[in-house]
């Protein structure tokens, strides 16, 4: 018996995704990307001067991310400040957006990535990636190539793609798995990957096929914002 | 924008283009910008806004909870006002802990929405002595091209305008997937309105842009709203060590209950 | 033109060593995003901002590639200010040390000012006198090492700035505002009667004989920086001096 998602999607199918570059005038680059309910915005501020002095790297640039829930993006209000849960994301986002980067030519400086997100419905932390990603481009940083993001998995014995909250909550059979990944785009290049659930090797396989897929319609998405930007 | 400070040509520059009635927009000193305000930003929120006036940009989120009310009045809800000059819209925030304009901010726009008496407290009351409503206002800067504060103030009010009082299950906890149909007690006709006025050399303005704040050398803010028919100023805060004199508070309170006229106005038609 | 030449501030000739924007025809130009398919062919060779991937020339950012003959390069339309050695910036003083002064010049350094660089001999207690804090100047940029950027006073055009006021654009956009050589940035001043020294970093100073003039300026400066992909600039700004 296949999953019937309450959206009515269809397994595979990502939720309507909306993309805007340019969202916030004062930043060097800044951007919002949703995936239906989930928004995240980022702005990017840099290449500029790393305080405090020891953190500076004399051959290269940083790259330095944020990423946090607003109070009142969530049912429970999130009270404000750093938890374990966005220190960690803040982590792995920069770890699936350095690959691309090129920060060599500026020594002792920091890129700083600002992300938020304005309202969760699960799949925020490829909402935040998506988002930085092109505020990055649009902040003109020496760039190989744009990273998208998606979460993959599955609901008991069906593939899925795009989990909304109410799938990652999702209870019977093997359960819920739920599989964030990022990619450089256009490449077999994976630059995060994370994992809760219940899923053989095989199939992981197979789940990969269908992120990579998700992750070209994304790339058409976000290339098209970009590409909007000049004639604002 | 960029964090390097206003020049000192730049404010006597300033200084004189204010004395002569002219702002690089083209704006009248007391003239605001275009104001655009939207609703349900969130829907994780029990009453959301997002203001735009001009360029700068905040979003205000309210969220209720179920707490103990405070000794001293076991008889009425709660209100508490939070918020975070987020790094992200101006490169003068930093992250870390806040500093005095971070701290400002939602105190000042907590002063108007509180003395106002909009939030109908008493009404708030699940069990008396033991369960009330705490309305949570959270305010978000996303774009600082000046006065914030006032923003931020328009912000809270069409967010509490348009919230609703989420669902409280049978065990007792709010079941915050489903709205209770049953908006937020507000009194009728309040609304306040918060406008902060600065002053560089003689000249006063409203609604700066973050080159003018920045070029200015103190402020006012007053929180007025509409009471039984009639203007009243529910809250003020002077900042800055330079000085306001008799005459200038005379004027400002001359000019005060047309602007809140005007402002009022455009933000009943930008909610239509 | 010769007469033109010698009016041209120094300030803007460095302009055009760093990206061209003339409006040269026989460029073919497209907005790309980074990674970005720009050519195919061995023929083409990738310059700045691009990179040559097996038979492609590749966009290595965002920006407006740009083919002139087999040459590809993306120049960038956005981001900040990438300072080199020769770009005139406009800076804020920010400290006065022992030896000099620190300037804010709007990117990941701020910029050192020797005190030898001062226009006459001054004593360290009369340095606020020449440059106090928030004080602005015009400076070029000597040198940008790991442990920071020297910038100097002399060249045509540079010093301490007096009057007026300054104000920013995105730092790609000022080879707009200055034109192909300097036409742009002389059609303003013509205009408004102002004078005008543009830095590479973005800042602009405006000086004119009256507040209308100066609001002018800027106007037409800020409708000039608006328009990133636009052929005939020169003509567009023309016209809109003739409607303000």
């Amino acid at each position: 018996m296949v999953y019937k998602r309450t959206s009515g999607r269809a397994l595979t199918e990502i939720r309507k995704m909306t993309a805007k570059v340019g969202v916030v005038p004062n930043a060097d680059g800044s951007a919002m990307f949703a995936f239906g309910d989930t928004v995240a915005i980022a702005a990017v501020y840099g290449p500029r001067l790393l305080h405090p002095q020891h953190k500076q790297n004399p051959s290269t640039g940083i790259l330095r991310v944020n990423y946090d829930l607003l109070s009142f993006s969530v049912y429970d209000r999130k009270k404000p400040g750093p938890s374990r849960r966005s220190q960690e994301i803040s982590k792995v986002t920069e770890w699936a957006l350095s690959p691309v980067l090129n920060l060599k030519e500026f020594p002792n400086t920091v890129v700083d990535v600002q992300i938020y997100i304005i309202q969760a419905d699960a799949g925020t932390r490829t909402a935040g990636i998506n988002a930085a990603s092109m505020a990055l481009a649009h902040a003109g940083i020496p760039m190989k190539n744009l990273v998208t993001s998606i979460s993959v998995g599955k609901l008991d014995k069906d593939l899925i793609v795009d989990l909304d909250k109410s799938e990652e909550d999702f209870e019977g059979g093997e359960g819920p798995t739920d599989f964030p990944i990022a990619k450089i785009a256009n490449t077999d290049e994976y630059t995060l990957m994370q994992l809760d659930g219940k899923i053989q090797p095989e199939v992981v396989k197979k789940v990969l096929k269908l992120a990579d897929k998700a992750c070209e319609e994304i790339y058409e998405v976000q290339k098209k914002a970009l590409k909007e930007v000049v004639s604002q | 924008m960029s964090a390097m400070q206003v020049s000192n040509l730049t404010i006597e520059t300033l200084k004189k283009m204010f004395s002569e009635g002219k702002r690089f927009d083209g704006r009248g000193l007391l003239e605001h910008r275009h104001l655009d305000v939207s609703l349900d930003i969130s829907n994780k929120a029990e009453g959301s806004a997002r203001v735009k006036i001009g360029k700068t940009e905040v979003i205000v989120g309210v969220k209720l909870t179920l707490d103990e009310p405070y000794p001293d009045s076991p008889d009425k809800g709660n209100i508490m006002v939070s918020g975070d000059l987020l790094p992200l819209a101006s490169p003068r925030f930093e992250m870390g802990p806040p500093d005095f304009p971070a701290i400002e901010l939602p105190r000042l726009v907590d002063r108007a929405v509180r003395e106002s008496g909009m939030i109908e407290l008493e009404k708030l009351v699940v069990k008396p002595g033991e369960k009330v409503w705490t309305v949570i206002i959270d305010i978000y800067p996303i774009n600082d091209d000046g006065n914030l504060i006032d923003a931020a103030t328009i912000g809270a009010i069409a967010a509490l305008k348009h919230t609703e009082l989420p669902e409280i299950g049978k065990d007792g906890k709010i079941d915050y997937e489903n709205s209770s149909g049953k908006k937020l007690p507000l009194a009728k006709g309040i609304a306040p309105i918060s406008f902060s006025f600065f002053k560089l050399g003689n000249s006063i303005i409203l609604d700066p842009t973050r080159e003018e704040e920045e070029a200015c050398e103190t402020r006012i803010t007053f929180g007025i709203s509409d009471w039984n028919g009639q203007h009243m100023i529910n809250s003020c805060q002077k900042n800055g060590s330079e000085i306001f004199t008799k005459a200038e508070i005379e004027h400002i309170m001359d000019i005060l209950p047309k602007k809140f006229d005007d402002i009022n106005e455009k933000l009943k038609k930008s909610l239509k | 033109m010769i007469m033109m030449r010698n009016k041209i501030n120094e300030a803007h000739e460095a302009a055009e060593e760093v990206s061209d924007y003339s409006e040269d025809s026989n460029k073919k130009r497209k907005i790309v995003i980074p990674g970005e398919i720009i050519v195919k062919g061995e023929d083409y060779l990738p310059s700045e901002g691009a990179r040559r991937e097996g038979d492609n020339i590749v966009a290595s950012r965002f920006g407006l590639a740009e083919e002139a003959g087999r040459v590809v390069k993306v120049i960038s339309i956005s981001g900040a200010f990438i300072p080199r050695r020769g770009n005139v910036v406009i800076g804020r003083v920010i400290d006065i040390t022992f030896y000099g002064w620190l300037i804010d010049i709007d990117c990941a350094s701020s910029g050192f000012l020797p005190v030898e660089e001062s226009p006459r001999f001054i004593r360290k207690e009369e340095m606020s006198s020449f440059l106090a804090i928030g004080d602005v100047v015009a400076a070029k940029i000597w040198s940008v090492k790991p442990k920071g950027i020297d910038v100097i006073l002399k060249g045509k055009g540079l010093g301490k700035l007096e009057g007026g006021f300054i104000f920013r654009v995105i730092p790609s956009r000022v080879p707009r505002v200055i034109g192909r050589e300097g036409s742009m940035i002389n059609l303003i001043k013509e205009k408004t009667g102002c004078n005008v020294t543009v830095g590479q970093n973005g800042w602009i100073w405006i000086k004119g004989p009256n507040t209308d003039s100066e609001i002018k300026a800027r106007k037409a400066i800020e409708f000039i920086v608006d328009k990133v992909h636009v052929e005939g600039l020169t003509d567009k700004v023309e016209e809109w001096f003739n409607k303000n």
